[in-house]
């Protein structure tokens, strides 16, 4: 029923086409995938190709977790540190960098302005393939030797050549490689999405209309634009100083290696909002449709994706207190991440606001939501802690860290991607999967997250190190009960694959519209055919308007 | 609509028409999901606006470690740079900037439907690159003989005529191995650039004698201009930072 509407709504009445061939089906065999330009299959292949990372590098986590239960070390030091290099490096530069934005992003930032594609069609095939390579050569680096320098490749411990010449070089450049060669696929995205929204918005797509994933994925596309090509110039370097040995970072020959670390956090701080703004987008997506309310502040939480974007490029001191900058410096970084924390909060408490008097909807996208905010709003606040200076010498370098991006990370980043993978999976792939396996899932995923992670805040604010093998036997218990919810969570997250391509194969078909959603990727049908639209539809409401329930959405816009 | 062959189509890079749109005239270069060339062309000149603002980012990065080493080490650096040909330099930096006139009116010769002045023009714009490129390789084969190379291959042949003496120089805590890494580092990218607009330039006069630009659509030209633009730009900077230390 509120299919119709919405179709009413957007087609002016004539509503129902006959169901058409989806893109799913427009064209078959394995070629007509390799080379297609449809923004939406380059988005599943995306998808699948960042989860396959994620599924890697996570049972990489759960072999050093279960190592960890022990204060010695199994594994050993050597393949201890490469295994937390790889978990890290994996995790960054080829899941989580690229996968809200270039697989939900690329699915669906076309659907909700109205169009048929993205600005550059090929460009955004291109971009996929300079992924894979990067890919490749990631993986080369692992076969050609023992990278051992965490994913940050903090000089002088990259500077692998020493001054004779003697020290296998080869996988730091080729991880290097690989990094600046994925940075270049994200550059590409970022480029087509900033055009897209500029300049492919259906008729009537006013910026205020648009959905507020499409303003946190914009946001997010100006941060890849700008800062990525940053990395790209400090990896080159990096590559230089240890081929050449050109000694700009190596103070054995007059180079500076601080000076590293504030060309590697320059890109990488404002990467970590790459990482989170996309996820900011979908809340503000599921919690209004599962709560059937308008969202609340909507200009705000628009506003404050591009304010944290603007605010993310004068922080990356803060990764650096420790390292013997100025204290003027320290102290104006210290205060500038404090100011992150005012639109991030905007965010926060306009999504609570939302769910005030909405009809909740206690399905997995929702309940994957909630978790968000518990869940981020730890990682947000405990990020206050090591943003202030005298916190932070105590805590530098120790599991309170760990913990801390990690319920940014995974709490906010992949909790948010769950929530969006159910939110978005009916209009994908046409089918429903089963509400109660995803509420087993979304448990596990809880609670085994939850007992991972909190427990090492306790282990870091006790003097826990990151990045040892072998620890003192007093944590332990810390250190068994979260590798225990390591487990546990990696149950959950593999229950959740199971269920979900269960659903694919067996799912009930699933109907244009089935939360009663008001944005454009839910007025065509599931999955969409291959052009998006019948007709290119003309906007003229905006996409939180629920009429039939949402009483407060007129007194909240006029 | 026909769904089905129209994406396929699109699939293999071509144009979609006769696809059941209702656009009458449906002109060659208008790409299947853009709604009119006006679209198409401003989406293209923004794509380019953004991809240089990325190149210029990158070459920021190497600006500021140029400006570490100097401040770190400026008599150093000013001493190492009277190592690099001025005049060979000034020859360059005339060289590009004269190219990027003639880029510029490549554009207008296009944008006024006058194919063959636009083919000389682009000519002459890849006469004047290539010319930039030789002139680089006699620079950097000066380099190669006189040791004068990046880090651990800095070898410096120097001779003192009046006291008979003749040897190599090896590098040293804060050396000239440190100037001449950031020498090669950003010649050897902007180098990089050149032999890219080189490319390009051939590309988009090939297009151009095959009729493919007209006062109708000619954003190509355009585009391939502005590169060539910024790294004409990038190279008025690097002259004066490194030839012209003072």
């Amino acid at each position: 029923m509120t299919t119709t509407t919405l179709e009413e709504q957007i087609h002016g009445g004539h509503g129902a086409h006959p169901e058409e061939v989806d893109y799913l089906r427009a064209k078959r065999g394995i070629w007509s995938w390799m080379t297609t330009v449809d923004h939406k299959r380059i988005g599943v292949m995306y998808m699948v190709g960042t989860l396959l990372g994620f599924l890697v590098a996570g049972v990489l986590a759960l072999i050093f977790r279960a190592d960890l239960m022990t204060p010695d070390s199994e594994l050993g030091r050597e393949l201890y540190n490469k295994l937390f290099t790889l978990h890290g490096a994996i995790m960054v530069f080829i899941f989580i960098i690229p996968a809200i934005p270039a697989a939900l992003g690329n699915f669906f930032l076309p659907l909700m302005l109205g169009t048929k594609d993205v600005a550059f069609p090929r460009l955004n095939l291109m971009s996929f393939y300079v992924w894979v390579l990067g890919l490749i050569v990631l993986l080369a680096a692992i076969i050609a030797g023992n990278l051992d320098t965490g994913w940050t490749f903090y000089t002088p411990y990259s500077i692998k050549s020493n001054a004779d010449g003697s020290g296998n070089i080869a996988p730091l450049v080729l991880a290097t490689t690989g990094a600046f060669i994925l940075g270049f696929s994200s550059i590409l995205t970022g480029v087509n999405f900033i055009v897209t929204v500029h300049k492919m918005r259906a008729p009537g797509m006013t910026w205020n209309r648009m959905p507020l994933f499409v303003w946190a994925s914009y946001a997010t596309a100006v941060i890849q634009v700008l800062a990525t090509p940053v990395l790209a110039i400090t990896l080159l370097l990096l590559m230089l100083e240890n081929v050449f040995q050109i000694g700009i970072f190596n103070p054995a020959w007059g180079g500076d290696p601080v000076l590293f670390q504030h060309f590697f956090w320059f890109y990488s701080h404002p990467a970590v909002y790459i990482m989170i703004l996309p996820a900011f987008g979908i809340i503000s997506e599921t919690i209004s449709v599962h709560s059937k309310k308008h969202i609340f502040g909507y200009k705000a939480i628009a506003l404050s994706s591009v304010a944290i974007a603007i605010i993310s490029f004068l922080v990356w001191g803060h990764h650096m207190f420790v390292s013997g900058q100025s204290e003027f410096a320290a102290a104006l970084f210290s205060f500038l991440t404090f100011a992150v924390a005012v639109p991030t909060a905007i965010k926060v408490f306009s999504w609570v606001a939302t769910l005030y008097k909405g009809v909740i909807t206690w399905n997995a996208s929702m309940l994957y939501t909630l978790t968000f905010l518990f869940t981020f709003t730890i990682g947000g606040l405990t990020g206050i802690f090591l943003g202030a200076l005298s916190v932070d010498i105590h805590f530098h370098d120790s599991y309170f860290v760990v913990a801390h991006f990690h319920y940014v990370m995974m709490g906010g980043t992949v909790i948010a991607l769950l929530a969006g993978i159910h939110h978005w999976f009916p209009k994908m792939f046409g089918k429903m999967y089963n509400e109660g396996h995803a509420r087993i899932g979304v448990i596990l995923v809880f609670i085994g997250f939850n007992m991972t992670f909190f427990t090492q805040f306790m282990l870091g604010s006790q003097g826990m190190p990151r990045r040892y093998a072998e620890y003192d036997p007093v944590f332990q218990p810390y250190h068994v009960i979260s590798s225990i919810g390591s487990f546990i969570l990696g149950a959950g997250l593999l229950w959740t694959l199971v269920y979900l391509v269960m659903a694919l194969k067996n799912g009930k078909k699933a109907p244009a519209n089935p939360w009663g959603a008001a944005s454009l990727e839910w007025a065509t049908q599931s999955p969409p055919i291959e052009h998006n639209f019948h007709e290119t539809p003309h906007v003229d409401t905006d996409p939180y308007n629920y009429p039939e329930i949402d009483r407060t959405a007129a007194k909240a816009h006029h | 609509m026909s769904t089905a062959h129209v994406g396929h189509e699109a699939a293999l890079g071509h144009d979609a028409h006769g696809d059941g749109h209702d656009h009458a005239a449906h002109p060659p270069h208008l790409r299947h999901h853009f709604d009119n060339s006006g679209q198409q062309e401003s989406a293209a000149k923004l794509g380019m606006w953004i991809f240089l603002a990325t190149e210029l980012l990158m070459f920021s990065g190497l600006f500021l470690a140029y400006f570490v080493v100097r401040s770190n080490y400026p008599e150093m650096v000013l001493e190492a740079h009277e190592r690099l040909d001025k005049i060979l330099g000034a020859i360059n930096t005339v060289v590009l900037i004269f190219s990027s006139l003639t880029m510029a009116l490549a554009v207008r010769a296009s944008q006024t439907n006058q194919r063959v002045q636009a083919r000389w023009y682009l000519l002459v714009t890849i006469l004047c690159a290539m010319t930039f490129m030789v002139v680089k390789y006699m620079e950097y084969s000066a380099k190669i003989e006189h040791g004068t190379l990046p880090g651990r291959f800095y070898a410096e042949h120097v001779q003192d005529l009046a006291a008979g003496v003749e040897g190599t120089l090896d590098r040293w805590y804060g050396g000239y191995q440190l100037f001449f890494g950031i020498y090669f580092a950003m010649t050897g990218l902007h180098g990089i650039h050149v032999l890219v607009g080189i490319g390009l330039i051939i590309w988009i006069m090939w297009k151009n004698e095959k009729g493919a630009y007209s006062s109708e659509y000619y954003t190509p030209v355009e585009n391939v201009g502005l590169y060539w633009h910024l790294v004409d730009l990038i190279w008025i900077f690097l002259f004066p930072l490194l030839y012209l230390v003072k």
